[in-house]
């Protein structure tokens, strides 16, 4: 469905996930973040967002929390406090990504 | 000669040794397959062991009497896949040169990967996913006086992800219908899904159980670490979890040769393409069972299936033919509910657990996403077909490895597209 965020028009799910990545930018998730409870995107928010969008693209996968940790060298704790309670459904929203599938 | 290399032979491994021994031609490949073990382990039995329903003798056999002749077997521990060389390195230094490669060393228990739980190891936190911790459990359940008994998964994606489930139910009628002390047991769920279950479905079915039987179920809990001391767990966002008793998965992860030979990801899962089960990495490297990143359940069941997948496109590789087996992330797992009675479900990729029958549509014998006392008898079954079928890699009659649509309910479900 189609959705107007930060005056831009985007295709998201019923969730709110972008389903176009090409659609996304630095207002949009400013937008979404004040949406889901987080008032400033700080460098520690987009050092998150950065990591993601990049490894994503790198490995074609989703990057788990474990993963943040590893290989974008950001502790856990850290992650739980910039993006509350479900950090990864938070910060993929607001990096304009897919929802990710929590594993069978 | 060619050979054939299978790296591991519990069930993903015997069943390929007793697929492809009858497939391929044997004047051209020999196939080898290597464990660091002497036995076998029926890994689904271990839930049954601390509450006295199975025990030792249940779930151990020789892995040598449940492979076929014709096949080398060499017990000995795999130190390094050296990739490019097309070689690996065992243990006592031997070096095996293969062709093609099927790894197949499933997952382990690393409980070191949470903070604190080292220090109360087989005191007052206990597992169930080994054969010594679920030894060690019964040991400890037998004159427990009663408490909080907490279950706990500490990160996804787990073996068989229904098995912490089915132990909360167990552990219900345990200590009301055979302990006779409920009233003096308080049981908890802590898990880091949002819910009872990853498939929507199946949870909300699932979730209706846990006040019936009166279990407390705490969700979205990502451990931090354990507190030994004071016994209990602590959440990354600051949540408290007391136990007595704390019955814990630990994380999981593959075996440490992977990582060794740099060919997986953090949890060492090797990268596997999830339709034709080849490695993404390299083409003579095939992977199968628990060992794989795929988005599928880790399950006996799931690494039955795909060994007939596997088989085919390891003939086809041979004949330098394209990859055209496909899995489709089919599994089949019974949920042992207590007092005699299990559900069963049935999914894949794309379709999630639903109601219905199985594997006869409209027919049965088996409901699938109900509980009924039929579903157990198949849950109590399923221990000779996996010794006397799957290992040996004989097809259930009427279960083939394609997720069949027929005999479920399909209306209104919304498929997962992106899996
Ligand atoms: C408590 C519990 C309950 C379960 N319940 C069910 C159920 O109800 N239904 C179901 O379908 N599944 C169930 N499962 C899951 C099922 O047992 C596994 O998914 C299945 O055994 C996976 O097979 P695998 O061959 O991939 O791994 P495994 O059977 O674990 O075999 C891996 C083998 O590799 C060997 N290995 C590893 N590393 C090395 C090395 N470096 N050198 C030499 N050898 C090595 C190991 O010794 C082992 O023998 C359950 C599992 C558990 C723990």
């Amino acid at each position: 469905m189609e959705k107007v965020i930060a005056g831009y028009s985007v295709d998201v799910t019923e969730e709110g996930y972008l389903t176009n990545k090409g659609q996304w930018n630095k207002e949009i998730a400013e937008a979404i973040a004040k949406e889901i409870g987080i008032d400033e995107l700080t460098e520690g928010h987009w050092k998150v967002i950065e990591f993601i969008q990049k490894d994503l693209a790198k490995t074609e996968k989703m990057p788990t929390i474990r993963r943040v940790k590893n290989a974008g060298g950001i502790e856990t704790k850290e992650l739980y406090r910039l993006f509350p309670e479900g950090p990864l459904l938070k910060a993929t929203k607001i990096a304009g990504l897919s929802k990710p599938v929590s594993c069978v | 000669m060619k050979r054939i290399l299978i790296l591991g032979a519990g069930t993903a491994g015997t069943m390929m040794a007793n697929h492809l021994v009858k497939k391929v031609n044997k004047n051209e490949w020999l196939i080898t397959i290597v464990d660091q073990y002497e036995k076998h382990y029926y890994q689904p039995g271990f839930l049954f062991i601390p509450f006295g329903i199975y025990s030792e003798k249940d779930v151990i056999k020789e892995k040598t009497d449940l492979l076929p002749k014709g096949v080398e077997y060499i017990q000995a521990s795999v130190e390094l896949i050296e990739a490019e060389k097309k070689q690996v390195i065992l243990g006592d230094a031997k070096t095996i040169p293969y062709d093609i490669l099927i790894i197949a060393t499933g997952c382990e228990i690393v409980p070191g990967e949470v903070e604190g739980v080292d220090q109360g190891w087989r005191k007052d936190i206990f597992d169930f996913y080994t054969i010594e911790g679920a030894v060690a459990l019964r040991d400890k359940l037998k004159d427990w006086e009663g408490g909080k008994l907490v279950v706990h998964i500490s990160e996804m994606p787990i073996k068989c992800p229904v098995a912490p489930l089915e132990f909360v139910f167990l552990a219900d009628w345990f200590f009301r219908e055979k302990k006779k002390n409920r009233k003096k047991v308080e049981l908890c769920y802590v898990t880091p899904l949002d819910s009872a279950f990853t498939k929507q479905k199946c949870a909300d079915v699932l979730s209706d159980y846990f006040p019936q039987k009166n279990i407390d179920l705490i969700k979205n809990f990502s451990v931090s670490h354990v507190d030994a001391e004071s016994r209990k767990l602590v959440s990354l966002d600051d949540r408290e979890v007391t136990y007595d008793l704390l019955v814990t998965i630990p994380v999981n992860m593959g075996s440490k040769l992977i990582a060794r030979s740099d060919l997986g990801d953090d949890l060492n899962f090797v990268p596997t393409d999830k339709h034709t089960l080849q490695s993404k990495a390299y083409e003579n490297i095939f992977v199968i069972g628990d060992a794989t990143d795929i988005p599928a359940s880790k399950a006996g069941s799931v690494a039955h299936f795909e060994a007939e997948i596997l088989t085919d496109n390891i003939l086809s590789y041979i004949n330098n033919k394209p990859l055209t087996a496909s899995f489709d992330g089919h599994a089949n797992c019974f949920i042992e509910s207590g007092y005699n009675k299990a559900l069963l479900i049935d999914f894949n990729y794309e379709i999630e657990p639903v109601e219905g029958t199985f594997p006869l549509p409209g027919i049965g014998p088996f409901s699938l996403l109900k509980e009924t006392r039929i579903n157990h008898l198949g849950k109590l079954a399923f221990r000779h077909i996996y010794w006397n079928m799957l290992l040996k890699g004989i097809p259930i009659p009427t279960v083939s490895p394609d997720m069949k649509k027929s005999g479920k309910k399909l209306e209104g479900l919304a498929v997962d597209v992106q899996s």
